[in-house]
């Protein structure tokens, strides 16, 4: 009964109602079909890597081949025994970590920034606004290959420091967009009931702001993360004899890749998709 | 000098609020100084230094840069490598109509069609970033290999020739661009797609449009801005791509970001890098300042 009275609700709510009913073939069937087509498309290559990881390897090195020699949980069990990857394994997720925490704090309160105020009282918002959009879409290795000039020409020694002053640079503008977009519906006259009891702005801040663009912080340091452990490029010019993981593996790629890469691949795809799941069903409880 | 003289008298309340408005007026640039210094320092004076070195001579021996302002050095790499400014033109184009084309579609019935499941459609679009970049494309290198899994399929069959082969070609080196950079492709078109008032296409089914004339009428008009950023997302990281045409295509039809890899890494000469660099940014510019022009600048943010 419920199902059936959801059903007429939609269908009666449903935009899309008339003008589709004619066409149903291209919409009810073409168009579905080729979207999960798609959809098999992208996540084939993933599918791949989580098959292959529980693959035999035949013969003495140990390196992924893409013949199926049989399954086996091998690679899972011994899946540290690689020293290198292992290592930088764990320094790039000490390196997302650490960069995630300091673009969150400083993209957030850009953010505010740019949703409070604006440019009589904020002179050079426009400036900012530019230089974000150039930050996002200028290509990676443009900011890469100019921040290894620029330690080059200043005599810095690229490691662990380097990486996390690079990995903040580009995370700053997709933690300040994605904080700002969820900001836009937000209801100032909160925060200046908290003025009129008394509040202070640091209270204000904390008690009142902060818990109300929460899910947007959450979404920009998920992104900030998603950003810094897959990053390459820039990892590649500034990390000197710092190797995160994504650079190792392009090392690998000239000698081979041992199984464990896939491992770590999938444990990393599993986390990912995990998180993604939980914020999207936050997200729809809160709602 | 008389607004002063009441405020040292007075008592707290008045004090508290000046303090108060001198808070309000440094507030946003309070807010804004921390990454607003570290994009200076790191974004902005970067690229100044890029420039600055591009005018530097460098000895590919030791890798010491002086500075020559050696005006010559930007024409004379075009010159050098215009053949890869080419190619990886021609390779991020394709890869971005394929791509365009790819997306529409599913982006139109995400935003349709999606109902109650268009955030699980949308994580699905999204899956691929949850997995490595590089991983995904050795995934592919592997794949496309002449004895993986498609290929030795069909060759099984007799459906291709035993010589066939994808990887090391431009069409592997298109496909793995087209692949890693749907994404950036389809969700702008969805978040465009997704804002149209369904009521204005309604107006114009009332007004007897047919579907076809609804679609080209209607939503594409409204969609520009979306494809276009679409455009703008895809097309600019696949020009300075160099992983794929690394992996998946060999050493035939070598991209710029390939040149500009090795200048700074392998040949030591931060110069001819830099000037490299410096060309591949103008054009990534133009293509920014013309949609800020035309759409303004913060349109683009709205499709990230």
């Amino acid at each position: 009964m419920s199902v059936i009275s959801q059903t007429i609700k939609d269908t009666a709510e449903s935009p899309a109602g008339a003008p589709f009913i004619k066409k149903r073939r291209w919409g009810r069937f073409v168009l579905p079909t080729y979207s999960w087509l798609v959809i098999a498309y992208l996540v084939f290559p993933i599918a791949m890597m989580i098959i292959y990881s529980f693959n035999k390897v035949i013969g003495g090195m140990q390196l992924v081949s893409f013949t199926w020699n049989g399954f086996t949980t091998q690679w899972y069990h011994e899946w540290s025994s690689v020293p290198g990857l292992t290592a930088a394994f764990w320094l790039s997720i000490r390196l997302a970590v650490v960069s995630t925490i300091l673009a969150t704090i400083l993209g957030t309160l850009l953010a505010v920034a740019l949703v409070r105020y604006h440019p009589p009282r904020f002179k050079g918002k426009g400036v900012i606004e530019q230089v974000l959009f150039l930050n996002i879409a200028a290509p990676e290795i443009v900011m890469g290959s100019s921040l290894l000039g620029l330690f080059v020409m200043m005599n810095i020694n690229r490691g662990f420091v380097t990486l996390v002053l690079a990995h903040v640079m580009f995370c700053i503008a997709y933690v300040t967009v994605t904080v700002r977009a969820r900001m836009s519906g937000f209801d100032r006259a909160l925060e200046e009931a908290a003025y009129d009891l008394g509040a202070r702005p640091l209270v204000t801040f904390f008690r009142i702001t902060l818990p109300l663009i929460m899910p947007g912080v959450i979404a920009g340091a998920l992104m900030a993360f998603a950003l810094s452990i897959d990053d390459f490029v820039t990892s590649y010019f500034v990390g000197g004899s710092s190797i995160p993981f994504p650079v190792w593996v392009y090392g690998a790629t000239r000698v081979g890749i041992p199984p464990q890469v896939f491992v770590f691949g999938t444990g990393i795809f599993a986390v990912g998709i995990g998180f993604a799941v939980l914020s999207i069903v936050v997200a729809k409880k809160k709602v | 000098m008389e607004q002063s003289v009441p405020t040292d008298n007075s008592g707290g309340l008045t004090r508290r609020k000046s303090r108060g408005s001198f808070g309000k007026t440094v507030a946003p640039y309070l807010l804004s100084l921390p990454a607003g210094v570290w994009l200076l320092l790191l974004f902005i004076v970067p690229l100044g230094a890029m420039l600055i070195q591009s005018l530097e001579t460098c000895s590919p021996a030791s890798g010491v840069c002086v500075m020559t302002w050696h005006w010559g050095e930007l024409p004379s790499v075009v010159n050098l490598y215009h053949a890869q400014f080419l190619t990886s033109l021609y390779f991020a184009a394709i890869a971005t109509l394929v791509d365009l084309v790819i997306s529409f579609p599913i982006a139109y019935w995400i935003a349709f069609r999606g109902g109650r499941r268009k955030n699980f459609f949308l994580l699905m679009l999204l899956v691929p970033f949850f997995v490595s970049f590089i991983i995904r494309t050795v995934v592919w290198e592997f794949v496309l290999s002449n004895n993986g899994v498609v290929l030795h399929t069909l060759k099984n069959f007799h459906l291709l020739p035993q010589g066939f082969h994808v990887l090391g070609t431009s069409f592997a080196v298109i496909a793995g661009l087209a692949y890693n950079y749907l994404p950036f492709t389809a969700l702008p078109l969805y978040v465009a797609l997704e804002r149209i008032d369904y009521r204005v296409l309604e107006a114009a089914y009332d007004l007897y449009a047919t579907r076809r004339v609804g679609f080209m009428r209607v939503i594409l008009p409204l969609t520009v801005p979306g494809i276009y950023a679409a455009f703008l997302l895809t097309f600019i990281p696949a020009f300075g791509d160099y992983v794929n045409q690394q992996i998946l295509g060999g050493t035939a039809n070598t991209m710029i970001g390939t040149v500009i890899q090795n200048e700074y890494t392998s040949a030591g000469d931060y110069a001819g890098g830099a000037s490299l660099s410096l060309v591949l940014l103008a054009i990534a510019l133009v293509g920014i300042f013309a949609y800020a022009r035309v759409l303004g600048s913060r349109t683009i943010e709205q499709y990230l």
